[in-house]
């Protein structure tokens, strides 16, 4: 009796065991590090880090540039998805195949995704060849340097939702397959248009599936870092990348756990948002 | 109020055809049963009327309009489907006005409509809870509800009562006729129970592989099935058939000699377990009681005639063993004939 009682726990004890040594300690010891700086005495608890970080030229840049992307490619993302699992529930034959090929882009990693989108917008990409044979630009034309801050907001944003739309809609298309038909053929016979089916009962049995994708998506969009750092380079400062940039290229690591404790506290907060705004009370599911 | 016509409907998926040209006619207030085994085609065919399948090729028409290529929606009727299909993320309430609120009718009306059938259907304690906290046989009142708040000129059921218990069931079926009789409302009904069909409907179509195999109201339906399978598929325990040889235009059964209405080799004799009757040896058949058992109000006797199994409904006092040879006859007039080789029921004189 007491055996089977103590299995799972025995089971998931490495698992556990894993996370707190390779996620808990490094965590602690980040957050340890940012809130610590040489003072006369040695390393002594305070919040210079954090001062240096804010007092820092890009500081602001970067929060503004990450909450931007956040705010444009997120809900972007989430329409996008929508309208491909709607329309994906329409499709007959071959349904597996537009799944997958919607799907490509999760196998590629981000930072070969950034050098993609790269080759088709640098100066003498394939864009400005296009572009340039159709008459509509003569010559090279720069559209990712600092000059160019909305071609380059917009070319990250597009390279971004190309990348990491298909998560969301792998995730919404299952949670598709869990709301029964026969929801949408009731409001059908009972007078709902197509738009009220999609609002009045797909959207909100959806809600779960819609939390998952925008809480995994919110996070990762604000650690985002490769596809930025191949398209905009120093130009576009983010969060991420000004933490790799206070690490490797200044060598300040309490400065980049700084950092690093920012976009945590952000995602974290991100998370708490969406937990609360959109719970589905127990006895409506 | 609505008469719904069928006109030579025909369904296939791909290869498969479902329905082989059906053609039916329900009239204004009347309660229509589609019975069948599962597989019939009879849950195509109302899904077909309520336009959430498309037929192959014939028409639909409701109250004298060709919705044969409308919506659902815009064919102005109701449904109550198998699962109940009760929004699980609305109350009880807004469940029940659902119809009403997409059809943009005021709140007023939407409230006094909801009030009205939640009292009809005894669901008022409940209006503000969801359908998650509650039982089976309350959401399927709620389902019933949100159909009959639109008042709608044509119901259609589909096995509404199969997902619950067979006490609930037979307490909503009572209900359900009556509340339905009160709204005269045009009801299709589809069901594989046949007691269902029978104690609920004016009459009855019977499907078997897609077609219509008979339509008429459910004593004629017990009585006088169309076909063998009919006879088979209606009634509890199921019509007794008797393939018996025919000889100079009669049949012989122990001291019994009928007139048999085919002159083939053999025909097939259906009697009812409860129209054949006990009597005394010399003037029925022989009847080898294998199995008995009391049901309460009569007793079931299991055995052979011939070499064939027949059931027979005998009184609740009648006790025999397990191995007695009893006598049975049928009652005057309580036989059907089929062909042997078609099951079709055969014209008989002695009717």
């Amino acid at each position: 009796m007491r055996n089977t009682r103590l299995a799972p726990y025995l089971l998931i004890a490495p698992s556990l065991l894993f996370l707190a040594v390779l996620f808990l300690v490094p965590l602690v010891q980040t957050v340890a590090l940012a809130f610590q700086a040489d003072g006369p005495g040695g390393a002594a608890w305070s919040t210079a880090n954090f001062a240096r970080m804010a007092g820092d030229l890009n500081f602001a840049d970067a929060i503004i540039n990450t909450f931007e992307i956040v705010v444009i490619v997120v809900p972007l993302q989430l329409c996008l998805a929508l309208g491909m699992a709607m329309m994906l529930r329409h499709v007959q034959r071959g349904r597996d195949i537009v799944l997958w090929i919607w799907s490509i882009p999760l196998g590629i990693s981000d930072l070969a995704a950034g050098l993609v989108w790269l080759a088709i917008l640098t100066d003498q990409g394939y864009l400005n060849t296009v572009l340039n044979w159709l008459g509509v630009v003569k010559g090279p034309q720069s559209w990712l340097s600092y000059e160019t801050p909305i071609a380059l907001l917009a070319a990250i944003v597009v390279a971004e939702a190309w990348r990491a739309t298909a998560i969301v809609l792998v995730i919404l298309v299952a949670g598709v397959q869990l709301v029964p038909k026969e929801y949408g053929e009731a409001a059908d016979v009972f007078g709902a248009t197509p738009w009220q089916r999609f609002t009045k009962i797909m959207l909100p049995l959806l809600k779960p599936s819609i939390q998952t994708a925008l809480i995994l998506r919110t996070v990762l969009a604000f650690e985002m870092f490769a596809i930025v750092l191949s398209l905009g380079g120093r130009n576009f400062p983010v969060l991420v990348s000004e933490a790799f940039t206070w690490q490797y290229a200044n060598q300040n690591f309490g400065v980049a756990a700084a950092y690093a404790v920012v976009v945590m506290v952000i995602s974290l907060a991100a998370t708490l948002v969406y937990l609360l705004a959109l719970r589905t009370p127990p006895e409506q599911r | 109020m609505a008469e719904i016509v069928i006109d030579a409907v025909r369904k296939a998926f791909g290869p498969v055809v479902a329905l082989e040209s059906v053609s039916l006619r329900v009239a204004d207030g009347e309660f229509l049963a589609l019975l069948g085994p599962s597989g019939c085609g009879k849950t195509t065919l109302l899904r077909i009327i309520a336009g959430l399948e498309t037929q192959t090729s014939g028409r639909v028409l409701i109250g004298g309009q060709d919705v044969s290529a409308l919506p659902p929606r815009k064919r102005g009727l109701a449904m109550v489907f198998q699962n109940y299909a009760v929004f699980p993320h609305m109350t009880v309430a807004e469940n029940v006005g659902f119809g009403l609120r997409m059809s943009g009718a005021d709140k007023a009306h939407i409230a006094r409509q909801v009030a009205q059938v939640a009292a009809l259907l005894q669901i008022e304690p409940y209006l503000q809870r969801y359908p998650g906290q509650l039982s089976g046989g309350q959401r399927q009142r709620v389902a019933v509800a949100r159909a009959l708040a639109i008042e709608p000129a044509v119901l259609l059921m589909d096995e509404p009562l199969s997902n619950l218990d067979a006490l609930l069931r037979l307490e909503m079926r009572a209900e359900l006729k009556g509340v339905l009789q009160a709204a005269g409302t045009t009801t299709v009904y589809v069901t594989h129970d046949q007691t269902e069909a029978m104690g609920l409907a004016d009459r009855i179509a019977v499907l078997h592989a897609g077609r219509i195999v008979q339509i008429d109201r459910p004593t004629d339906i017990y009585r006088n099935p169309a076909t063998r399978f009919v006879g088979s598929f209606v009634g509890s325990p199921p019509m007794n058939f008797l393939t018996l040889p025919v000889a100079n235009g009669h049949v012989e059964l122990g001291s019994l000699r009928l007139a048999s209405p085919t002159n083939a080799a053999t025909v097939v004799m259906g009697v009812r377990g409860e129209d054949l009757e006990i009597t005394a040896p010399g003037t029925g058949f022989p009847f080898a009681v294998r199995v008995v058992e009391p049901m309460g109000s009569h007793t079931l006797l299991t055995g052979s005639v011939t070499g064939q199994m027949i059931r027979v409904v005998a009184p609740s006092d009648s006790r025999p063993a397990p191995g007695d040879v009893l006598h049975v006859r049928p009652l005057q007039g309580h036989v059907s004939w089929m062909d042997a080789a078609t099951g079709a029921a055969l014209e008989t004189k002695n009717r």
